[in-house]
């Protein structure tokens, strides 16, 4: 990539290739070719890698959060207050991010924190990709870091050199009003943006083609009970103008305008398309007492970033049948209330290992009809981890004739099995020749343990022939 | 109590407490064992829905709670329509649920940090009306709590079922605390069915009716549930019993 620097043509970015052959950003491109005659070049096109990251805000705006704007050149910045739940937490939602933007063939690096200055600067120098700093430690995670990473001019970075001043920390151990004097007001409202002293506002990112209502208030309005009224004629106001697109709404952000022009933000999600008034508005109400009114509201703001058709269900095709209940409502409410990530369906995996059969699905999946095979016991409680057990039993498969578990020692009365399992070798090399042998064992009382052991008891290979506890049946 | 009272003088008069009880909801259902001796202890002949029922293991059951999981499944596996299952250890394994009846396409988990989001999922989903049954577990269930749970199910009608487990043994002593709960059930393992050849024979339990709401506290000895989620009575206790031996209809479980 060259672009022009002044009068001068210099490389603005390159990627690995061009770095190993030590094409650098700033160098001039003169130089550039002459490293590397295979070099492509291509013109820098700033409108146009600005364009793209405003489409970037908006896919972030419909998957992540309700506030995102551009930070370009090249980043972008969301506040997540109020959204991260829907993700089962804030280094989950960064790690989704991430992980998406890799899968698109974009290198990404993320960091949370309490404010944008300290997250945009740890993002750049130390989220490795991923970084997330709690509000009051913001504060002293950038401290140590180059005073580059206050979104400074370059001047202002070298002038400061000049003087000594490298890290942020130095930067803010100095009198203020010197610095303010040879530097200007730009340097120390950065760093107070850094250390949340000053707020700052992220101009969310708005785009046009996504369905949204607008309330705007002449008195600013505070009260819980306004802002619920206000809430449900939004939510008809936007149900209607799902109606005529034939839309149901998947993911709902309400956005809150103070009159401080902070905006305050919740989002919930829905696990099918809704367009129903009343669960909607119960879905948005829950969140209400997270939202800060402050001084008071002048405009709430309700928008559909993400909407998908809704088609109409049969609901009942037979006079004798009586449909089974639907609860996807309960599942949403239960979701938005506590992340969507508590709430799941097991399902079976293509798999022998009991650790490994049961696989979680979306609670709202369509049913998938299949279950585990019904002839084999298996113990209604499973531990996390098998716990070694002492065990006296004859070789090769005999079951125990007494075990010891966690101090007590017990009497096997009746046992069954073995019930041999293999390793799975195309998981993992080391499972190649594992086995484990199965038995179910009832003591004197009448309780009844699922124990393993590794190995088949006459190939060393297949294990070291100890006992394991694995599960208690009822 | 007066014996001068005809048998007719009580029904009446339950009658009226259930008219008085009810206040106006419709009539609830109740859910059959299909075992005639524990129905007939049971006022109505079964579990009533739209109400709280607690069980609890015995002995080390208290702790592990095994037994009486499978207990309340193959309760909730009888019943129609989704089940929802709070936990807050998570080491119920789905597989043998689906042993008990219980397909795991009908049963939801909710996945709790601690019990006082159990105690409130649990409500939530009681209060939907739309599920089959919703299962609990908690350690501490508090008069507050279970008379919040019971009021609940009452008003849609939906089966409640707490599962008590605690931690350590000794914090068992608390299911002697009352409640609200309809039915209190206490399920402990016995020595299973024994079967003619080396081998585990179906899994049997004893089953003791603690508390029962207007009616009175009673034991079995019961067969495990089946995979349909019925219990049996084991065929060499019934009287003049016409099954075949357990061992030879031998069911999973």
């Amino acid at each position: 990539m060259v672009g022009r620097e002044g009068r001068r043509k210099v490389v603005l970015a390159a990627n690995a290739a061009a770095l190993a052959q030590r094409v650098r950003p700033g160098l001039p491109a003169a130089e550039a070719r002459a490293h590397c005659a295979k070099l492509i070049v291509e013109d820098a096109d700033p409108a146009g890698d600005l364009a793209h990251l405003d489409r970037l805000a908006v896919w972030a705006l419909r998957r992540y959060s309700p506030i995102v704007a551009a930070d370009p050149p090249v980043g972008l910045v969301l506040d997540v207050t109020g959204a991260a739940h829907l993700f089962g937490g804030e280094e989950a939602l960064l790690g989704d991010m991430v992980a998406r933007l890799a899968a698109t063939g974009v290198a990404a690096r993320a960091a949370m924190a309490g404010t944008w200055g300290a997250a945009h600067a740890l993002a750049r120098y130390v989220a490795k990709p991923l970084l997330v700093v709690t509000t009051e430690q913001s504060g002293r995670a950038v401290a140590h870091l180059p005073v580059r990473a206050l979104r400074l001019a370059d001047a202002t970075v070298v002038g400061l050199g000049q003087v000594g001043i490298d890290s942020i920390a130095e930067l803010e151990a100095k009198p203020r009003a010197p610095l303010a004097l040879r530097f200007g007001p730009e340097l120390t409202r950065r760093l107070d943006h850094a250390y949340g002293r000053q707020a700052e506002l992220i101009e969310p990112v708005e785009a046009p083609e996504l369905i949204q209502v607008r309330r705007a208030f002449a008195e600013p309005v505070g009260a819980p009970e306004t802002l619920a009224r206000y809430t449900l004629k939004l939510v008809e106001q936007l149900c209607m103008a799902l109606e005529a697109d034939g839309l149901g709404a998947r993911k709902l952000d309400l956005r809150f305008h103070r009159v401080d022009n902070r905006i305050e933000a919740i989002r919930v999600g829905t696990a099918k398309p809704v367009r129903d008034i009343k669960r909607l508005t119960r879905l948005l109400c829950d969140k209400l007492e997270a939202v800060d009114p402050g001084f008071g509201v002048e405009a709430m703001v309700l928008a559909a970033p993400l909407a998908e058709p809704l088609t109409p269900r049969v609901v009942a095709n037979d006079l004798t049948e009586t449909p089974v209940p639907d609860v996807t409502d309960l599942i949403d409410t239960l979701a938005n209330r506590s992340g969507g990530h508590r709430l799941y369906r097991a399902a079976p995996a293509q798999s022998d290992v009991p650790e490994r059969s049961v696989r979680k699905i979306e609670p709202t999946a369509p049913e998938t009809g299949d279950g585990w095979p019904q002839r084999w016991p298996r113990p209604s409680r499973l531990l996390t981890r098998p716990e070694p057990i002492e065990a006296v039993a004859l070789l090769p498969d005999q079951p125990p004739v007494t075990f010891t578990w966690r101090g007590v020692r017990r009497r096997v009365r009746r046992a069954d099995g073995p019930e041999r399992i293999f390793g799975e070798w195309w998981r993992r090399d080391g499972e190649l020749d594992a086995v484990r042998d199965y038995f179910q064992l009832e003591d004197d009382a009448g309780k009844r343990f699922w124990v393993f052991r590794r190995g088949d008891g006459e190939r060393a290979a297949t294990g070291d022939l100890s006992w394991w506890m694995h599960g208690l049946f009822g | 109590m007066p014996s001068s009272l005809s048998p007719s003088a009580f029904e009446a008069l339950r009658a009226e407490i259930e008219r008085i009880e009810a206040n106006g909801r419709p009539r609830k259902g109740v859910l059959p064992f299909g075992v005639d001796t524990v129905d007939r202890q049971l006022p109505g002949g079964g579990l009533v829905l739209g109400a709280l029922h607690e069980v609890a293991g015995g002995g080390d059951g208290a702790v592990d709670g095994a037994a009486s999981a499978l207990f309340a499944a193959g309760v909730a596996a009888r019943t129609r329509g989704k089940v929802l299952w709070c936990v807050t250890r998570t080491d119920l394994f789905a597989p043998a649920l689906a042993q008990v009846g219980l397909s795991p396409d009908r049963l939801v988990y909710f996945e709790a940090g601690d019990e006082k989001s159990v105690l409130a999922t649990f409500e939530e989903g009681l209060r939907h009306g739309g599920l089959g049954a919703v299962v609990g577990e908690v350690s501490r269930l508090s008069m507050t709590a279970s008379r919040r749970l019971q009021l609940c199910a009452e008003e849609t009608g939906t089966l409640a079922i707490a599962v008590r487990r605690w931690r350590r043994q000794a914090e068992a002593a608390d299911f002697g605390q009352p409640t609200a709960a309809n039915t209190r059930w206490r399920i402990t393992a016995m020595p299973s069915t024994p079967l003619p050849a080396a081998g585990v024979g179906r899994a049997r339990w004893m089953v003791e009716l603690l508390r029962c709401k207007a009616g009175e506290p009673a034991d079995f000895e019961l067969e495990a549930c089946d995979e349909t989620g019925r219990l049996a009575l084991p065929a060499d206790l019934a009287d003049r019993s016409t099954t075949a031996p357990a061992w030879a209809r031998r069911a999973a479980g």
